[in-house]
């Protein structure tokens, strides 16, 4: 990766960790509602994986999913106007914390159904093999995603119509409050790729820099040989699975372990060691994504609601 | 005119409407190479090739799902549930994904889709596969149902309905392939969300679709042959439901009876009455009846099996108790 890429992936991953720090005050303020799902700890896996692909792949996620908007290239002042229910808001308020979307950066959602969207991967990938591309579909799930028939049919069609779908397993080793080995026969995900013959791989989530080589080197595969892939990329959420999380299920050390892997502060030390940026230089771009998300919520605040009339718009196209 | 069958008009319309827009490909379990389990595709396999008739696993969150997939990014997919009860395995596809995208993304993108679901009883299948579930299904906003009772109706709602931009359930009935009634020639479409007259009359109106219109029109033939002439209104359309029709007739008979092969509590009867007693109270001089499926899981037994699903002497005795 060049120097600047590196420093933009950077940027990204601070942009994140300071619009859901701000999310998280503005969502107890009660100015956000329903359910809100934080990636504070996972901000590697989105950043290092989006960063590698093509402007024309597609990006299709679960309900965790600001980190995911924000790297496609939706501004944070759309994501935190869509959070506060504004019309400015990508879905115009309609779809809030759980459904990020804008189609013009082939972000597809945002999709709240655990294992709901994919068989919809799948499609997406029915559909640009049909139009005879080689477009390829980033399905990005949790492992309590893989438990579920969805993930079964998905994976199976996916493979035995030959279907570019990089399949890109979260493992953040908790499905709400249940462990890994808790609710899957299996705990290594990627392995389940080898009942369908599907070629798969493993990752450290924690480091930005390996989760964007990995990403590549499946993306190469699936582009060439015109095949799924499963990617598991093992991280560690910080926070609750969502707000009101009273965290019953993990010990507050095996919290604070992780933390110590902070891959905001391992992606920041290995721009120190390597030279590519002074402790100056990141100091500058963590003002000014601190500034961003200030004016984002400045944004998003003025915002108008939604129009009496959007509740009777989009039912139907026709 | 020609006199084709339910099974050709149904055919016909994917057939052209697949000539017509190479986006429309069909997708589901033996439609291809088996030519379909009622043989509506047979010889499309053929003529169109695996990637425009794709044979895919007995897997309906995959087909249903995917369907949604390739819609959202341009693609125009027929779906077909071999039954419509094996819809219930993609219930979340088709009641909680298709209808609400649209919407819960602000219109960002579309979901021309169709999903053509064999449904009904009457063929000996036992209780899981013999269920008329349509009600179900019309109680989404932003899912289409259409059930046509004609084969003429089946060609061109099919034909809308491929080129809809909506999510669409096209429910077909089991037991109505072979039944024969006049097509136009060449090219027509028919619009859904409009109910239709099928048969005049003046003394009741009988409101009904799909099998009820099948049962109704025979029901009418009785009745006429007493001097009962009885106004027969085809919804069609289950959602959107286009009242019109049936008020207008209806403040003409003011006497109406209800007929669906469904169960009749919280059926498509009870939307029926309820909208006419809002829309034309004043006109009402009789209570409205609804002749539907008994209250049981359909037996295998044929004597039974008769006995639970609506009859036409079910329906002629429903008018009469109207007259009275």
């Amino acid at each position: 990766m060049k120097k600047e890429q590196q420093l933009d992936l950077y940027y990204q991953m601070v942009l994140i960790r300071r619009l859901e720090e701000r999310g998280a005050e503005l969502y107890q303020a009660g100015k956000i509602g329903g359910f809100m799902h934080l990636y504070i700890g996972q901000e590697a896996v989105s950043t290092g994986l989006i960063a590698a692909r093509e402007p024309r792949d597609r990006v299709i996620t679960a309900y965790r999913d600001h980190g995911v908007a924000l790297n496609c290239g939706i501004s944070a002042n759309e994501v935190m106007a869509e959070l506060l229910g504004k019309a400015t808001g990508m879905s115009k308020g309609k779809g809030g914390s759980m459904h990020m979307a804008d189609t013009s950066k082939n972000m597809w959602g945002g999709h709240a159904i655990v294992g709901g969207h994919l068989p919809i991967a799948t499609g997406f990938a029915i559909g640009d093999q049909y139009a005879g591309n080689d477009n390829i579909t980033i399905c990005m799930f949790g492992d309590g995603a893989t438990n579920i028939g969805y993930f079964h049919e998905a994976l199976n069609l996916a493979k035995t119509w030959g279907l570019r779908v990089l399949w890109v397993c979260e493992n953040n080793q908790y499905g709400m409050g249940t462990a890994v080995g808790r609710a899957s026969a299996v705990t290594e995900i990627r392995r389940k790729a080898d009942g369908y013959g599907m070629k798969n791989g493993q990752v450290d989530g924690m480091d930005v820099t390996k989760v964007y080589e990995a990403a590549k080197e499946a993306l190469d595969y699936v582009r060439k040989e015109g095949q799924p892939y499963l990617l598991e990329i093992d991280t560690y959420r910080f926070r609750g699975h969502s707000m009101g999380d009273p965290e019953r299920y993990r010990k507050a050390e095996e919290v604070k372990k992780w933390q110590e892997n902070d891959p905001i502060g391992i992606f920041n030390k290995q721009l120190l060691d390597k030279k590519v940026a002074t402790k100056k230089a990141l100091d500058e771009i963590e003002a000014r994504a601190e500034e961003e998300i200030v004016k984002a919520v400045e944004f998003a605040e003025a915002s108008p609601e939604p129009a009496m009339e959007e509740l009777y718009s989009d039912i139907y196209a026709d | 005119m020609a006199k084709i069958t339910m099974r050709e008009a149904i055919s016909q319309a994917l057939m052209e409407e697949k000539d017509r827009d190479p986006a429309v490909f069909i997708m589901g379990e033996e439609v291809g190479v088996w030519g379909g389990t009622y043989a509506v595709t047979k010889g499309f396999y053929d003529k169109y090739g695996a990637m425009r008739v794709k044979d895919t696993p007995i897997a309906e969150n995959a087909i249903i799902g995917g369907a949604i997939g390739a819609a959202m990014v341009g693609q125009r997919p027929v779906a077909e549930l071999m039954t419509i009860n094996f819809g219930f395995s993609a219930m979340d596809y088709i009641v909680n994904q298709a209808p609400k995208l649209h919407y819960m993304f602000g219109g960002q993108f579309t979901l021309p889709m169709v999903i053509r679901a064999v449904g009904g009883g009457g063929r000996q299948l036992g209780a899981t596969h013999s269920q008329t579930p349509d009600a179900i299904f019309a109680h989404f906003p932003g899912l289409k149902v259409v059930s046509p009772g004609t084969p003429e109706d089946a060609k061109g709602l099919l034909k809308s309905a491929i080129r809809s931009n909506d999510p669409i359930l096209f429910i077909e009935h089991a037991t109505m392939y072979q039944v024969r009634g006049e097509v136009p020639e060449g090219e027509y479409t028919i619009p859904i969300g409009k109910s239709k007259v099928q048969r005049a009359g003046k003394y009741v109106t009988i409101v009904t679709y799909c099998k009820g219109l099948e049962l109704s029109m025979k029901a009418a033939d009785e009745l006429a042959k007493q001097g009962i002439e009885v106004e027969v209104v085809d919804l069609r359309t289950l959602r959107p439901l286009d009242m019109e029709p049936i008020i207008e007739s209806f403040k003409k008979t003011n006497r109406a009876v209800v007929v669906e092969e469904g169960w009749k509590s919280y059926g498509v009867g009870s939307e029926i009455v309820s909208r006419i007693y809002e829309e034309a109270f004043d006109y009402v001089d009789a209570p409205i009846i609804r002749v539907a499926q008994k209250e049981v899981p359909l037996p295998y037994n044929r004597t039974l099996e008769q006995a639970a699903l609506p009859q036409v002497a079910d329906i002629t005795a429903a008018v009469k108790e109207a007259l009275q």
